[in-house]
């Protein structure tokens, strides 16, 4: 479990980029942090692996203070994948790229080959696994940067921004692989601006506005949330931006608002149209 | 910020960091190059630019303890290690002082006014500014390559600076990613397409600048004569390093 206890950060004293931050994101847990620019998203989660320490507050990882321990340390456990891949990769080839974490964790080089392969193939990196990572297009890249996370198999797995430069289809790819990594029992953190990919994703959204927690709820109802939303320098999803545009229109109150919305978002409604179609049938 | 150091003209200051430059550079005497280093440092306290100073100092500690190891380990005596560390030091000093003092702005209209060609000055001007970003940018691959269980400090003295590979890599090439994209951006915007360039702003020399041009001479003048006619005397370290080669 990561957990944030009265965090408050600051750069330069006097200019607050957190302040009093409590956050409990439970393990297995799927959770988008969201904001408008600079509201600290990035700060916040560059804390879950020591990277910064909070000015006053504590940040617990799996119950231990992270002051108390060392990036590298802290590192095994959460993986953190920068939104830049370019600010990681270095190595001539992908392969190495990926070994590169996995030796300085300490592992062994048989156990480093299988997890190479086994993530080249899972990613479909394999036909690039000898090709320098600089060569590759920037969704490839951005690949390679999680697969170099992902090989030491951290047991909290930290996005930053995932979704920029990628097209739709590398995006659905995306959400897929983190159904996949959510079912291993993994935590799975994002920072993000894709109201879109998040309402698809739906997990529970944390919304930052100025460094502080203004909204913490799940996507359908924090999403659909007009007032929040706007706060937080965001847009609904289009889906939901429809729902209320038609309620304007005044249609009867039984066909459409803005609470079919949620329940559509949150897959009620589509699970609940599912078992009715069959029904129908017979 | 402002300070008599930063109104004065950038050529001025230009030619009063060359002095030292020069100066520097003429000696490997400890005590001759340690007064080079301490005569900037009223200037440096006039200009408010103590502590950025102490800093860009610490950032060149690293280096210090680098040439003076390398020069005893290729035997050169200690006392002549210590002076071209030192060297470095009041080198590395003037110049930071110069570049704490002198905006982009003012070092661009500097070097137009000395018909430097246009695209020279931009490019030099353009190196400047772009000095934080890749400041921003190397603390970004050093938090990336951490986060990826990349220990700095670890290991002995090859150890370590073999682990500032993985963050120069990316850095540089970062770098060129952005310098070939802001060449094409200027492309797009008919970078050089007007060969005569009038500028708003041109740059008078004040009766303090001439002072200043004129100090520096003497000074380069004063360590001249020093240079070939005082016999300074040395320190004496009684240490004696055994042969490695």
């Amino acid at each position: 479990m990561i957990s944030t206890e009265n965090v408050s950060f600051h750069y330069t004293a006097g200019s607050e980029v957190l302040q009093n931050v409590n956050l409990e994101i439970k393990d297995g847990e799927f959770v988008a942090i969201m904001g408008e620019n600079g509201a600290g998203k990035t700060t916040l989660v560059k804390m879950f692996n020591g990277l910064l320490k909070p000015s006053e507050g504590a940040v617990l990882v799996d119950g231990v203070n992270t002051r108390e321990k060392s990036v590298a340390q802290l590192s095994r456990d959460v993986g953190l994948i920068f939104q830049n891949p370019d600010h990681q990769l270095f190595a001539e080839t992908v392969a190495e790229e990926l070994a590169f974490s996995l030796r300085n964790f300490g592992f062994k080089e048989d156990t480093i080959q299988k997890r190479v392969t086994s993530l080249l193939t899972t990613l479909d990196l394999k036909r690039y696994e000898k090709s320098p990572p600089f060569v590759l297009s920037g969704g490839e890249r951005k690949r390679v940067a999680l697969a170099a996370v992902l090989a030491w198999d951290p047991k909290h797995v930290v996005m930053d921004e995932p979704t920029i430069g990628q097209d739709y289809l590398q995006k659905d790819h995306l959400r897929n692989f983190i159904v996949q990594i959510i079912s291993q029992g993994k935590t799975v953190v994002i920072v993000t601006h894709d109201v879109e990919f998040v309402a698809e994703c739906k997990p529970r959204v944390v919304l930052l506005s100025r460094g502080k927690i203004i909204a913490d709820g799940p996507s359908a109802q924090i999403l659909t949330n007009e007032q929040v939303v706007e706060q937080a320098s965001l847009v609904m999803p289009q889906i939901a931006s429809l729902m209320k545009n038609l309620k304007n229109l005044n249609p009867p109150p039984n066909i459409i608002d803005a609470y079919s919305a949620r329940r559509f978002l949150s897959g009620k409604l589509k699970g609940e149209l599912e078992a009715r179609a069959p029904a129908q049938r017979r | 910020m402002d300070s008599p150091i930063h109104r004065l003209d950038p050529r001025a200051k230009f030619i009063l960091t060359l002095g030292f430059f020069v100066a520097a550079l003429m000696f490997t005497n400890i005590i001759a190059l340690l007064v080079i280093f301490f005569i900037q440092v009223p200037g440096i306290l006039l200009a408010k630019s103590g502590k950025r100073w102490l800093r860009s100092l610490r950032g060149g500690l690293f280096l210090f303890i680098f040439i003076f190891v390398m020069n005893v380990i290729f035997l050169t005596p200690i006392v002549t290690s210590l002076g071209f560390a030192i060297r470095f030091l009041a080198i590395m000093s003037a110049f930071s002082f110069f570049f704490m003092t002198t905006s982009a702005d003012d070092l661009g209209l500097a070097l137009e006014q000395i018909h430097v060609p246009y695209s020279i000055s931009f490019t030099f001007t353009t190196a400047v500014r772009l000095v934080p970003t890749m400041a921003v940018d190397a603390q970004t691959v050093v938090d990336a390559q951490r986060s990826r269980g990349l220990e700095l400090d670890k290991g002995n003295f090859m150890k370590r600076i073999r682990n500032y590979v993985p963050i120069l890599i990316p850095l540089i090439i970062s770098a060129i990613r952005r310098s070939v994209e802001l060449a094409e951006a200027l492309e797009s915007r008919a970078f050089g397409a007007t060969e005569k360039r009038t500028p708003i702003v041109i740059l008078r020399m004040k009766a303090v600048d001439y002072l200043v041009i004129l100090a520096t001479f003497m000074g380069v003048g004063l360590a001249l004569y020093v240079y070939f006619k005082v016999p300074l005397p040395n320190l004496v370290i009684p240490i004696q390093i055994p042969r490695l080669f």
